[in-house]
């Protein structure tokens, strides 16, 4: 029998409104299952759970104002559940309890909501939806990745819908994601005392890979740079651990590359959740990857461990702008890569200035644990991926 | 398509890759990127979407082409033109 609690959510973030259960008593999970949605200052998020077994009881209500560690529900483990069921059962019922007691005989299908978290839709549909009686389930999602948006639950029903929302992601509240951005921003530079190593790199390679790697593809497996650069920041990761993991009290190096990815929303705001497993990825799971992490970070659907679980971040200006970023490091982290638009400027090579397109990248370490040497040597390990983008 | 099937086509997905424009105000003169401020992620996400939606398999070299509602439309068609052959 086990206790599931709300799950830390960053370090800034001591406390979430429980807005709705994906699972209900007696449905079986398994570990890393998204069984409820949190609503917090970063927007809605999915939390997962970390134990398997059966949901015997929901012990929090959705609307309630939780901290982290408050009890969610209580979930037996494999073997348990026979034994608990007779114990907590009056015993009229338990004699004929079917043997997948606790759940109600009715057509799933006519549940205002779905059983588990696989359907994908913005937190206004999901409020909206709850509120018409529609199923999720029922409906087809004209949002980002087939997620179902507000639109799509007050087009299934003919009930004159109330005034619309704001622009569909109301999920996202932006003055609230200020807030946490200011957070933690500022106690990253009261505690982090930051230093920066700039690098300008020759794109030449890079961009001919890509070229070449792209012409036959359809849109769906096309690469974008984005991709080779998240990939080179875990090689970089894995060969300097000194910079890969979370300063808490005394730095603690991760076993692993979770690397973060900068997400601008339309609208404003930021947020940097983490590629999970991306040490394992390759070029092309990277950048799918990718694509999956800033769809549900726009549509306002990630997961605590994507939150949290980070090692290192990149954040990346884009294909326009600004030549170089010089930014702060996401607590508590150690280290963070700004990536500037990629720029055409004279470059020397053998002897004679060309047009080149450069990109300049920037390393903002912690000097807590580290030097300007492994700084350095970060930097010279993600340069030599990005010229030879067929190792990544 | 009619110009103004394309034209609908075209804007539809839009709004489905960046919900928060207005399909009422764009213009035809509207820029992905410099005015609409799509990003390289928005873009290759919306050209997905015209493939599987009209069948164009719009390669990188093409995107200027596709980069305001007045290019795409003139694009598009021809590219539809060609696929029936």
């Amino acid at each position: 029998m086990a206790v599931f609690r709300m799950p830390s959510l960053g370090s800034d973030m001591t406390s979430a409104k429980l807005s709705e259960w994906l699972v209900q008593p007696g449905d079986r999970v398994t570990r890393g299952d998204v069984v409820a949605v949190v609503e917090t200052q970063k927007g809605a998020i999915e939390i997962e759970v970390f134990e398997t077994g059966t949901v015997t009881e929901l012990t929090a209500t959705p609307g309630a104002e939780l901290p982290v560690g408050a009890p969610l529900a209580v979930i037996a483990a494999e073997g348990e559940e026979t034994g608990e069921k007779t114990g907590g059962e009056t015993g009229a019922e338990a004699p004929d309890a079917p043997p997948v007691a606790d759940r109600p005989v009715v057509d799933v299908q006519t549940l205002p909501q779905p059983q588990t978290g696989g359907i994908a839709a913005s937190p206004a549909a999901r409020v909206r939806a709850h509120d018409l009686g529609v199923d999720l389930a029922r409906l087809r999602g004209s949002g980002p990745g087939g997620a179902i948006v507000l639109a799509d639950v007050e087009g299934a029903t003919s009930a004159p819908s109330p005034a619309p929302e704001q622009p569909s992601r109301s999920g996202l509240d932006f003055d609230e994601m200020r807030r946490a951005i200011a957070g933690a921003m500022s106690r990253a530079n009261r505690e982090i005392p930051h230093f920066y190593l700039s690098q300008t790199i020759d794109l030449t390679p890079a961009s001919e890979f890509l070229t070449a790697h792209n012409a036959d593809k359809p849109p769906a497996e096309r690469l974008l740079i984005g991709a080779l650069f998240l990939r080179a920041a875990v090689g970089a990761a894995r060969a300097v651990p000194q910079l890969n993991g979370w300063y808490e009290e005394g730095f603690r190096a991760a076993e692993t590359v979770n690397i973060g990815v900068a997400v601008a929303l339309r609208g404003g705001g930021l947020v940097a959740p983490a590629l999970i497993g991306a040490e394992a990825m390759d070029l092309a799971q990277t950048m799918a990857g990718m694509r999956d992490l800033v769809t549900r970070a726009r549509a306002g659907r990630l997961r605590n461990s994507e939150m949290t679980q980070g090692t290192l971040t990149v954040s990346a200006l884009g294909e326009i702008g600004a030549e170089a970023m010089a930014g702060v490091i996401f607590p508590p982290q150690v280290a963070l890569l700004g990536i500037g638009a990629p720029q055409t400027r004279p470059w020397v090579v053998d002897g004679t200035v060309i047009p080149r397109q450069v990109v300049t990248v920037t390393l903002a370490a912690d000097h807590r644990v580290a030097d300007g040497r492994l700084a350095a040597k970060f930097l010279s390990e993600f340069e030599t991926l990005v010229y030879c983008p067929e190792r990544l | 398509m009619t110009p103004e099937e394309i034209r609908n086509a075209y804007l539809e997905e839009l709004v489905t890759v960046a919900p928060d424009i207005d399909p009422l105000t764009v213009r035809d003169s509207d820029h992905l990127q410099d005015d609409l401020e799509l990003d390289s992620m928005d873009v290759l996400n919306f050209v997905t979407a015209l493939h599987d939606r009209l069948g164009v398999n719009i390669p990188e070299a093409d995107y200027p082409h596709i980069a305001t509602p007045a290019l795409a439309v003139d694009y598009l068609a021809r590219m539809i033109a060609l696929k029936k052959g």
